[in-house]
């Protein structure tokens, strides 16, 4: 102890050990839920009704699994979910910062009417009956397009962007500007390539979004083969409507599902099916997300 | 940021040789002229602008809706003006007042006990020692907010389910199974814990964002003194958080009617009715279900003004407290 200068730095208290062991408390009650579901979707049906806490399953039965492959909805729905994350996502993208740009620019007319119309969007909308009745009269309903195009630009990404484009300073693009380079072309070859962080971000923002958004496709689209996964999803887990899965069981010659321990065992497969993804790309995108947070930080 | 704008023009018009104090408004270029000098620049912004209006503007027009007796046939446009017919109707409605307190109970419940729970979070990962662990406990915290209310709800259905671990700890303990998720008792708190341990590692970033940004000089000098680690955190880091504090709380003040439609809709069940019915839920069953679509817009309206009033006082209250750290 002599030699440390710091005489609160380094020794480890008590505290510290209590410190230790909360943490660990709180990333066992976090991981659990989600571990749960994992075992009981590989549990034999006897199994997934055992009372307790499950740290291991007692059994391997990949039989829910092979119903999961069956359900040939589930899988449309991945397929709708990675189209609409991938067009909705470039997209949005693109179209706010094509807004955002200009409006990180003083000199640009009509620039305070322009953020105050940004603005008020943040704080007041139409609601739910005039939004539906929008997308009936754009006759968006049952249209794959009703899941991107409302929410293609927001306030908050606007102006997430418009703070990171202020940044950049005006010399860049003065010197292009000289050289007779259209505010397009500027755009694409110098603002673009210079804002990679906040685009990355914003990207990962509006893609997380679309993927686990689904209230859209209970609104407006009534056809399941256009459903998101969370749809579908919702359909399974919240509603217990296995109309067509119970079919998908049926064909494999597995008896019926409502309220059997079938069930159970579904849903924790349709569960850990839907988190799985997420978790796989989660370690790669959480840092951007972090950075965010931290450029939403800067008062607009 | 201010100066940006001299610079800008003095470079693109050093040819006409202007005095320095030519920017002023007065001896600017006239609005038009500068629309037209900028108009590439404003093209840009042409798909978002469309956007902006068609999907957030035109909604708006459709609030007339609460002052009209909607009719399919009609249309917004055509329907007939009834007044403040169903605004007396909010005022009548015996089940209005059910879902304003569930709401206002819920949301003061997450605010009250949700609400310290990040900062306290943040301020025992700042004593961790080891960055690795550090690091692995804040990355396992943000997972939960990474995954939709739907999957939650299903998970939580079975970690509350009379077969789930929480009831085998019930048993443990000498106590009866119960069905926690449609018994009134227990359906709110749940939802609070829920909430709680869905969004309190993310809400924290904001929080580590602002102790990283705390100088370091600052807890050597206090050390010298002799300040204990509790200290510095109730002395130092603490009072480095109040301007975020403020902000969220302000943020979190002006949300008070929106009890989180996501996981109440995704969760309720007919048994917890009485006490889970908000204000978006019962909203959305009026207007999809019952196809009420002139009382729902009504309803909807008053939620959002009576948010937007909520959220104006609470920035009124943080620049009465006197700090400057309020959202405009």
């Amino acid at each position: 102890m002599g030699k440390t200068v710091n005489k609160v730095g380094k020794k480890t208290s008590i505290f510290d050990i209590i410190l230790y062991l909360v943490m660990a408390v709180i990333i066992i009650i976090t991981v659990y839920p989600f571990y749960s579901q994992v075992i009981i979707s590989v549990s034999s049906t006897e199994d997934v009704y055992k009372t307790g806490l499950i740290l291991w399953p007692s059994s391997i039965d990949f039989s829910g699994w092979k119903i999961m492959m069956g359900y040939r909805t589930i899988w449309g729905s991945y397929l709708n979910t990675v189209l609409r994350v991938l067009v909705g996502t470039s997209f949005s993208v693109l179209v706010t910062a094509l807004f955002a740009y200009p409006l990180s620019k003083s000199y640009l007319p009509f620039r305070q009417f322009f953020t105050s119309l940004v603005f008020i969007t943040m704080f007041f909308g139409g609601g739910l009956i005039p939004n539906y009745l929008l997308m009936k009269n754009l006759n968006l309903i049952n249209s794959f397009w009703v899941m991107i195009l409302p929410g293609l630009i927001t306030g908050y990404n606007v102006f997430i962007m418009r703070n990171f484009f202020m940044g950049i300073p005006d010399s860049l693009e003065e010197s292009a500007k000289i050289d007779g380079a259209s505010d397009l072309l500027i755009f694409f070859k110098i603002i673009i390539p210079m804002s990679k962080p906040v685009l990355a971000t914003v990207a990962l923002w509006v893609g997380v979004g679309h993927w686990q958004e689904w209230f859209s496709n209970l609104l407006y689209i009534d056809d399941s083969k256009k459903w998101v996964i969370m749809m579908v999803a919702r359909k399974i887990l919240i509603d217990q409507d296995f109309g067509s899965m119970a079919e998908a069981t049926r064909n494999l010659g597995m008896g019926i599902l409502k309220g059997s321990s079938n069930e159970v065992q579904i849903r924790a497969c349709v569960i850990t099916a839907t988190v799985l993804p997420m978790l796989f790309v989660y370690p790669f995108i959480q840092k951007y997300f972090v950075k965010g947070v931290n450029l939403g930080a800067i008062k607009g | 940021m201010e100066d940006a704008v001299p610079k800008q023009h003095s470079r693109m018009k050093h040819y006409r040789k202007q005095p320095l104090n030519s920017f002023q408004p007065k001896r600017q270029d006239s609005i038009w002229k500068r629309v037209k000098k900028h108009r590439g620049l404003l093209a840009l912004m042409i798909p978002g602008l469309i956007a902006f209006i068609i999907f957030n503007y035109v909604p708006m027009y459709g609030i007339t809706l609460a002052f009209k007796e909607f009719q399919i046939r009609k249309g917004i446009m055509g329907s007939e003006w009834v007044g403040l017919k169903w605004f007396e109707r909010i005022i009548q409605d015996p089940y209005m007042r059910v879902v304003l307190l569930n709401t206002l109970k819920i949301s003061l419940l997450k605010l009250v006990i949700g609400f310290p729970v990040p900062i306290l979070f943040a301020l025992l990962l700042n004593e961790i020692r080891s960055v690795k662990y550090m690091k692995l406990v804040q990355t396992v915290s943000y997972l939960p907010n990474f995954i939709s209310w739907v999957v939650l709800a299903g998970i939580f259905f079975s970690i509350f389910s009379v077969n789930g671990p929480i009831n085998a700890l019930v048993q443990m303990f000498g106590g009866k199974p119960r069905i926690f998720l449609s018994e009134q008792s227990s359906f709110v708190p749940i939802l609070v814990f829920t909430d709680i341990w869905k969004g309190f590692g993310w809400g924290s970033i904001i929080y580590i964002a602002s102790i990283a940004g705390i100088d370091p000089g600052l807890y050597e000098a206090a050390r010298i003194d002799g300040a204990s680690r509790l200290k510095c955190a109730l002395h130092i880091t603490l009072p480095c958080l109040v301007p975020v504090i403020t902000i969220q709380l302000t943020l979190q003040i002006g949300g008070l009617l929106n009890a989180g439609f996501d996981q109440i809709f995704n969760m309720y069940n007919a048994s917890v009715m009485r006490v889970a019915d908000v204000i978006d839920t019962y909203v959305y069953r009026l207007g999809m279900i019952n196809r009420e679509y002139s009382y729902a817009t009504a309803v909807g309206l008053m939620n959002s003004i009576v948010a937007i009033l909520l959220i104006w006082i609470a920035n009124r209250a943080a620049k009465a407290a006197g700090n400057n750290y309020t959202l405009w």
